[in-house]
């Protein structure tokens, strides 16, 4: 069997507030391979958000190790974690955030620019990656200027745009209406699919029953992790 | 990247219209008056120092006086004490240096009008008592008759030699030669006239009637200072005559080896040096001024930036999670500070050129463009973007991804 993309050992993270030491996670293991659709679920405080933050690599745990696509991220500088987000990682947000006085074709291109791609190349991906959404027609709109759900498609293909080895989904469907939100469900399984490695975070149910293996956290530990059958 | 980078700063730039413009009109105002004095000050430097050469190269002139002084009351002090230098002493000069082309005296007596029997003139024409060798010391061609000669001066003559434009306005049906003119009430018998100079500078240059030195004196007054006016037989001699004449004036007016000389020698250099000792200072006070302008520029500028970071946290946040370096981001709030320091600065530097040369035109002198003061503004254009820049472009830098991204 291959190596895991995603090999998390005994990984803790601590936050001092104040003089009390908050204990957000306390030593979790994962392992995730490629092609793999997982849902991390839990209640608020339970660690979900930290837990997320280190598979983005936006932050780094207090102990343990964190092995992704075969680079040791817990002993990675700040630079290094920038260049890693950049290459491995594609994020997707509740609140889309997406930069509000760009086009679309302007947002999906940004990681690219940071990745150092040529001017002719980098426009050539980033249509492609707004077409393979299907937002051909809006790539000179700004996000005020699209809905909710295209708004969303404009940031699944900037999180695709640099081809990463996972696509890390907060709450995705969160700002969406039910119609909306369904259409930006198929769009992952779509994705999926194709062989792309998501990692869904959510504290939604039915949201979650979209994915192949559900990982729900409490108190800072794997509660559970069983693999879910999609009817 | 760069060139993005520069895309990234002109966009931000002009998604804050107004705030930006407030922004950058402080630099633009201390570039400005930077680049307006520089202007103005090199159009008349230029101008003045080609009047001057007109002087003629190879003449010093000999003043109780400086042309040009610039000091506090105790400078003005010690040259009142200095004794005249009169007739007699011009009369020993002379004698003492035969070996120079020649000694002259030029005085300025009064302006006032000059009236033939046809016509007067404006009240603007300049009476100067002469000698006959400061016709050849001071360019002066005469073109028809003959110039005040040493007789002329002995005798106290009333004679007088016109410039071109003068002649032609009081003669106009024909020669001035023999006629007879009006000047503060004294009427002299025209025997020459000049070649016209036509100054750009200084209409003046031929708007003057010269006398013998001795008829003015005897109108006039004999206690005044006279400012004598040496010309040298060539360029090589030029520095040897100037020591000759120190040396002859000393022991002329008794001056003891210890003290130092109680008159002004000046030549076109000293001239030149003088006048640029003027507008040095006055550079350096624009300098001063214009410092303190692009500090407080600086500042705004700052101060904007910093509620810019403030404000762009999410943006800030966004670029980091999608896998900007600092250093992207420093480059990125630097560079914006940058650019609306140069716009402010180019504006400046444009409006600069045009008011120095506007000054340029209304005074009569060539315009010209100060390039290396265009350069050395848009330099502190640069510096202080960057230094003013730096702090809230680290700020913006440090910003914790995480925090920045759950920024409202």
């Amino acid at each position: 069997m291959s190596l895991p993309l995603i090999q998390i050992e005994n990984v803790c993270k601590a936050y001092n507030m104040g003089a009390e030491t908050v204990h957000a996670l306390r030593g979790v293991n994962l392992e995730i391979f490629k092609g793999e659709y997982v849902a991390i679920m839990g209640p608020s405080g339970s660690g979900k958000s930290t837990l997320m933050n280190i598979l983005g690599c936006l932050d780094t745990p207090t102990s343990g190790s964190f092995i992704l696509n075969g680079h040791a991220v817990d002993q990675m500088d700040d630079d290094e974690l920038a260049d890693i987000r950049n290459r491995e990682i594609g994020f997707v947000f509740q609140t889309f955030n997406l930069l509000p006085r760009s086009t679309s074709l302007h947002n999906v291109e940004l990681p690219l620019i940071y990745a150092g791609v040529d001017l002719d190349e980098r426009l050539e991906i980033a249509r492609n990656a707004l077409i393979q959404v299907g937002l051909k027609e809006r790539m000179n709109h700004k996000p005020n200027e699209l809905s909710g759900g295209q708004r969303q498609r404009v940031a699944v293909a900037r999180a695709l745009v640099n081809n990463p080895s996972i696509l890390l989904a907060d709450e995705p469907t969160g700002n969406l209406d039910t119609a909306t939100g369904d259409e930006i469900m198929l769009l992952f399984d779509e994705l999926y699919k194709k062989g792309n490695t998501i990692i869904l975070v959510t504290h939604e149910e039915d949201i979650a029953q979209r994915a192949r293996r559900i990982i729900r956290i409490r108190d800072g530990r794997i509660a559970s992790d069983e693999p879910h059958q999609v009817s | 990247m760069n060139f993005e980078l520069l895309k990234i700063s002109i966009q931000s730039i002009l998604a804050h219209k107004l705030r930006s413009i407030l922004t950058l009109l402080g630099i633009l105002v201390g570039v400005f008056s930077i680049i307006l004095v520089m202007t103005t000050m090199r159009a008349l430097q230029g101008s003045i120092e080609t009047e001057i050469s007109s002087l003629g190269a190879n003449t010093v002139q000999i003043k109780k006086w400086p042309t040009i002084s610039f000091g506090g009351p105790g400078t003005w002090e010690k040259y009142r004490r200095r004794h005249d230098l009169d007739y007699e002493q011009y009369k020993k000069l002379r004698l003492a240096l035969p070996s120079v082309k020649g000694i002259g005296i030029i005085n300025h007596f009064d302006t006032d009008e000059v009236s033939s029997r046809y016509d007067t003139t404006n009240p603007d024409i300049s009476l100067y008592g002469v000698t006959y060798p400061t016709f050849s010391a001071r360019n002066m061609v005469v073109e028809e008759g003959r110039a005040i000669t040493d007789t002329d001066v002995e005798n106290r003559r009333n004679v007088c030699v016109l410039g071109n434009p003068l002649a032609k306005k009081l003669f106009p049906y024909g020669s001035a030669i023999s006629q007879r003119v009006r000047f503060n009430s004294i009427n002299y018998t025209v025997i020459g006239v000049l070649k016209e100079k036509g100054s750009l500078f200084d209409a003046g240059a031929d708007n003057m009637i010269l006398i013998p030195i001795t008829t003015a004196m005897n109108y006039y007054g004999h206690r005044r200072s006279l400012d004598f006016l040496v010309e040298a037989v060539n360029s090589k001699e030029f520095d040897d005559t100037i020591e000759q004449v120190r040396g002859v004036l000393r022991s002329i007016r008794h001056i003891k080896p210890i003290e130092e000389d109680d008159f002004e020698i000046e030549t076109n250099d000293t001239l030149i040096t003088q006048f640029q000792n003027v507008t040095l200072t006055i550079r350096i006070g624009i300098t001063v001024v214009s410092s303190i302008a692009l500090l407080a520029a600086g500042i705004g500028i700052m101060n904007i930036m910093l509620v810019s970071v403030t404000e762009r946290t999410r943006e800030i946040g966004i670029r980091r999670a999608i896998g900007a370096k600092k250093r992207n981001i420093l480059t990125q709030f630097i560079m914006e500070a940058i650019v609306l320091c140069q716009i402010g600065g180019i504006a400046g530097v444009i409006l600069g050129v045009l008011g120095g040369n506007l000054a340029a035109v209304v005074l009569k002198v060539p315009m010209t463009v100060p390039v290396d003061w265009v350069i050395i503004g848009l330099v502190i254009c640069s510096v202080v973007g960057i230094l003013f820049g730096s702090y809230p472009a680290w700020k913006a830098a440090n910003l914790d991804p995480i925090e920045s991204l759950r920024h409202e």
